[in-house]
């Protein structure tokens, strides 16, 4: 027994394979230049449209010559199915390049020292900067934050731990909560609390609303996590003579931790960027502000709002900057909720 | 691992329908001696050996299945028995890090050849799973027909096809009256002959099953093999078993299989009554005794 | 022989426990208790001008605050009507999942049939990335990137398909239309749409999936007798939250549509109208009577959302627990 035999996946595409299906893509875009230097078609549209149809086209006929025509419907829908996924993905590499390029222009390190109280948007773009912007969107999302978290916990713990007779209903409201328009959470917060009692802007108020949009998101998230501890654990802890309080505390939820990191960060990335009720009820100031309590309190996405709809040329300039600014802090969430979770699983 | 326990209640439940079932066996044998050297080799496998990842599951096993004739493979969980007769149809690949090697020739040519259109390969080589699993979405009646669906092939008298493909199955006097019905609907013997009935209408001339009695009663199970019996005489069957007096009952070739720590592999093969009564290899003949296993 | 009774099973729950699942249990009645809360609030805010108008208030499109010499309003004259709006809220968001759901269909089937490991991963990644984007971005890159194309693309729809009733042009304004918005709301939900779909496909049996190859099944065919059948109901109720999705959004819809007080059903034309745009479109100068209206209009706009995010939400869950 001294041969050694290996491993072989016969059913993988093989270079010759691969070669043709090369050979099909380049053999379709340069039929497409033709057909559009040929005939009146023109622009984008037409080379993404005829290179389409081209390659599902040429693609259709190898199959079809190769093992009949079932197969090359299945190619046909093979190319179908692959357009889904390029219409899917094309917006967001457009925004990424858009921002990243409109954006640029508007950077300038004054940005991470300056606010806006000295400055109008209209300014040359090397005066005024985000800090009253950033220190704002800050404390904003740090008050909803230290509200929803235990109030999104609970509705987990009590999905997954406490089981009760309500679960099925309560699982549907938070469903039902994640879909409460962003609009209506700002006005139910003027109707409840703004116009009734304080009668004020004020940055706790924006707070508020942003707490009602990030709830759903941290109970939904956190409860996919605690599923995931297997029920050994928790017996494994009742066992021991541990009363259920003590078994989630020191068990259950130790456990979930670095997934209920996770979910911090994902309830954040939703409500960072929020402008809506943001719009409604911050006042948005120009200048730093630490007091939530009294006085408008300016944000991110308020001055991205504001600067948009002055619409000059040097405020809109810095509304791309505002976005490059948000469009980081929410990339850097999302990557690291995302290694979070990843590590978590392994 | 083991499961004698399971076997020894299989045999107490199953001793009253042997002798009923060893006359039918008989004259089907009888029946397939005359075909069997006609007909010559129908399928090959040529030093196969399989791989999941990096664990080598099964390890070169060469076999050859005569045409009109019916294959047991024998042999404790884990030796690899499915994963080998998953590599005849080309139903292995579709597990995520599956690899293979060897040779697997269908009437003189390998299915595993650059540019070979699986889906065929797949129509001439049926499988039926350990569990039954008719399509839920469809009657019964469009269940025995999904394979031409699937396939796209274009029939005539299709009735007369589902109605042939069920009588061959032994479900047509369950199920005529009530065709329309959604094949959920059945029980679960019923749903596997449903299956075996689905596999036969695109008439393939080898077919696979996998352990098609492990999730069944043992009336079903009498009757699936009254089913095998009938079919052997016109196509290749090649049946993966737990239960030895199965094997026993229904096949002409048995092939046992072991794994030893190592990757499986097939310790003998030889007709049914010779692997059954006086084994070559002495694991054979303790698995066959039921001294392990 | 007498049978043996049952013993009961009981557990007295220790006080610290007692006080544990209290306050658990009150934490998870939160989400009851703040949707209600929205309910009665909107609606006590909204209630006179909702009485004071009646079914007009849905029905009519006018949106006129008339005062008398003094300053003081005009109760008579004075009418809000927020149809042209509703119906322009349908509008955007159904145009929206006419676009979206093939896409994410099919994205979702290429994510789970179709794409190799690593190429899976990543996509996935890039389309969750896409849902945790905020709207103002959204809004920022349709107005300045997308709008400019897809007018175009309304100019060729109406060129060539404009026979039919909806692709209709009065005038030739194409710019801020329904249709833009719609396009806009499409990108903002694909997301969504497609994580729904993914997950329903890939609960496909997989004994099934294996039946039909084992058939003779091409891919295609296989989807088609399998998955299809199996994730349709699933699919649908992804759409429904779309819908629901679509139907609430604020700021990107503001910065692209154009908002008239008229009831307009050609999506082409740039006049539309949205319930959750209004609301911050009049916000900036409302008076106290007409913040009254929009808070009445915020009440509709959240019980529709709530209605369409329900049946979702009981489909979806229907579908992920019929047998598998």
């Amino acid at each position: 027994m001294t041969i050694i035999v290996k491993p072989e996946k016969p059913w993988a595409s093989s270079p010759k394979q691969r070669a043709i299906s090369a050979g099909i893509i380049v053999l379709a875009l340069m039929s497409t230049y033709l057909v559009v230097l040929l005939t009146p078609m023109k622009g984008k549209l037409a080379y993404g449209l005829v290179f389409f149809l081209l390659f599902i086209l040429f693609d259709f006929i190898y199959h079809t010559r190769l093992y009949g025509f079932r197969s090359g419907k299945d190619a046909i829908a093979r190319g179908v199915v692959a357009s889904g996924i390029v219409f899917a993905t094309l917006p967001i590499f457009s925004i990424l390049i858009t921002v990243f390029i409109r954006g640029r222009r508007g950077l300038y390190w004054g940005l991470f020292s300056n606010d806006m109280k000295a400055n109008s948007v209209n300014d040359p773009l090397n005066q005024g900067g985000l800090v009253h912007a950033l220190t704002g969107t800050f404390i904003l999302v740090t008050i909803a934050l230290i509200i929803s978290l235990p109030i999104g916990i609970l509705t987990a713990l009590y999905l997954t731990e406490i089981r009760g007779r309500f679960s099925g209903p309560i699982k549907f409201l938070v469903q039902a909560m994640s879909g409460v328009p962003s609009i209506v959470a700002g006005l139910f917060i003027l109707a409840a609390i703004v116009y009734p009692i304080t009668k004020s802007y004020s940055g706790f108020m924006g707070s508020l609303a942003l707490t009602i949009l990030m709830i759903p998101t941290i109970a939904r998230t956190s409860e996919e996590v605690l599923l995931l501890i297997p029920g050994e654990l928790r017996e494994a802890g009742l066992a021991l003579g541990g009363t259920q309080w003590r078994t989630v505390a020191m068990v259950v939820v130790p456990a979930a931790k670095s997934g209920l990191v996770t979910a911090v960060i994902l309830g954040i990335a939703r409500v960072a960027g929020e402008t809506a009720p943001i719009i409604l009820l911050t006042g948005g100031g120009d200048r730093v502000n630490p007091n939530p309590f009294n006085g408008p309190m300016g944000s991110l996405p308020f001055y991205i709002w504001k600067s948009f709809s002055v619409g000059t040329e040097e405020s809109v300039t810095r509304a791309w900057a505002g976005i490059f600014v948000l469009l980081m802090i929410v990339l850097v969430l999302f990557v690291s909720a995302r290694f979070l979770s990843e590590r978590g699983k392994s | 691992m083991t499961e004698p326990t399971e076997n020894g209640i299989e045999n107490m439940e199953t001793a009253p329908l042997t002798s009923s079932l060893a006359s039918v066996a008989e004259s089907a044998k009888a029946q397939r001696e005359i075909a069997t050297h006609s007909m010559g080799v129908g399928l090959e496998a040529r030093g196969i050996h399989a791989w999941f990842g990096q664990k080598h599951v099964l390890q070169d096993v060469s076999l050859d299945f005569w045409s009109g004739t019916v294959t047991a493979l024998i042999g404790p969980s884990g030796c690899g028995k499915s994963t080998f007769i998953r590599t005849l149809n080309r139903m292995h690949e579709f597990i995520p890090g599956a690899a293979m090697a060897g040779d697997v020739l269908l009437d003189g040519v390998d299915i595993y050849a650059p540019g070979t259109d699986v889906t065929k390969i797949r129509l001439k080589v049926g499988m039926v799973f350990q569990k039954p699993n008719p399509f839920p979405s469809m009657t019964i009646a469009e269940n025995v027909l999904a394979g031409l669906k699937l396939a796209q092939l274009k029939i005539e008298n299709r009735d007369d096809l589902m109605q042939e493909c069920l009588e061959r199955a032994g479900l047509w006097s369950e199920v005529k009256d009530r065709l329309d019905a959604y094949g959920g609907s059945l029980s679960g013997g019923q749903q596997q002959r449903l299956c075996i009935a689905r596999a036969l209408a695109v008439r393939p001339e080898v077919l696979l099953m996998d352990e098609p009695c492990s999730a069944l009663d043992p009336g079903s199970t009498l009757k699936i093999e009254e089913t095998i019996s009938h079919l052997s005489t016109s196509m290749t069957i090649i049946i993966v078993t737990h239960n030895m007096q199965q094997a026993a009952r229904v096949s002409d070739y048995t092939a046992f299989f072991l794994s030893d720590d190592g990757p499986g592999a097939m310790i003998e093969v030889g007709p049914t009554d010779q692997i059954f009564s006086r084994p070559k290899d002495n694991r054979t003949e303790n698995y066959v005794t039921g001294r392990f296993g | 022989m007498t049978s043996p009774e049952k013993r009961e099973l009981t557990t007295v729950p220790r006080f610290s426990d007692k006080v544990f699942r209290g306050i658990v249990t009150g934490g998870g009645l939160s989400s009851l208790i703040i949707l209600g809360l929205i309910f009665a609030f909107l609606a006590y805010q909204g209630y006179s001008v909702l009485r004071s108008q009646g079914v007009h208030f849905i029905t009519g499109s006018a949106w006129q605050i008339v005062q008398d010499s003094a300053g003081n309003i005009d109760y008579a004259q004075t009418k809000f009507g927020i149809a042209a709006m509703l119906i322009g809220t349908m509008l955007c968001a159904l145009i929206a999942v006419f676009i979206a759901v093939p896409i994410s269909v099919l994205s979702a089937l290429f994510l789970t049939f179709y794409a190799p490991p690593f190429v899976k991963r990543i996509m996935v990644a890039v389309v969750d990335l896409m849902a945790a984007f905020p709207s103002i971005l959204f809004g920022l890159w349709g107005f300045f990137i997308l709008m400019p194309s897809v007018e175009y693309w309304a100019k060729l729809i109406h060129k060539y398909f404009g026979f039919i009733p909806i692709f209709k042009l009065e005038a030739p304004v194409v710019t801020r239309s329904p249709f833009v918005a719609g396009v806009v709301l499409a990108v903002m939900i694909i997301p969504i749409v497609t994580s729904v779909s993914r997950e329903i496909f890939s609960q496909t049996p997989l004994d099934r999936i294996q039946a039909a190859y084992a058939l003779g099944a091409t891919r295609w065919s296989m989807i088609r007798a399998v998955v299809f059948p199996y994730g349709k109901s699933g699919v649908v109720g992804g759409a429904m939250l779309g819908l629901g999705r679509a139907m609430g959004e604020t700021v990107a819809v503001y910065t692209v549509l154009n908002i008239v007080y008229k009831v307009n059903w050609h999506v082409l034309l740039g006049a539309g109208g949205n319930v959750a745009s209004m609301i911050l479109l009049k916000f900036g100068e409302a008076g106290p009577e007409e913040i009254k209206a929009l808070m009445a209009a915020g009440l509709v706009l959240f019980l529709l959302t709530l209605l369409v995010n329900s049946l979702a939400d009981f489909i979806v869950n229907k579908s992920g627990s019929k047998g598998r």
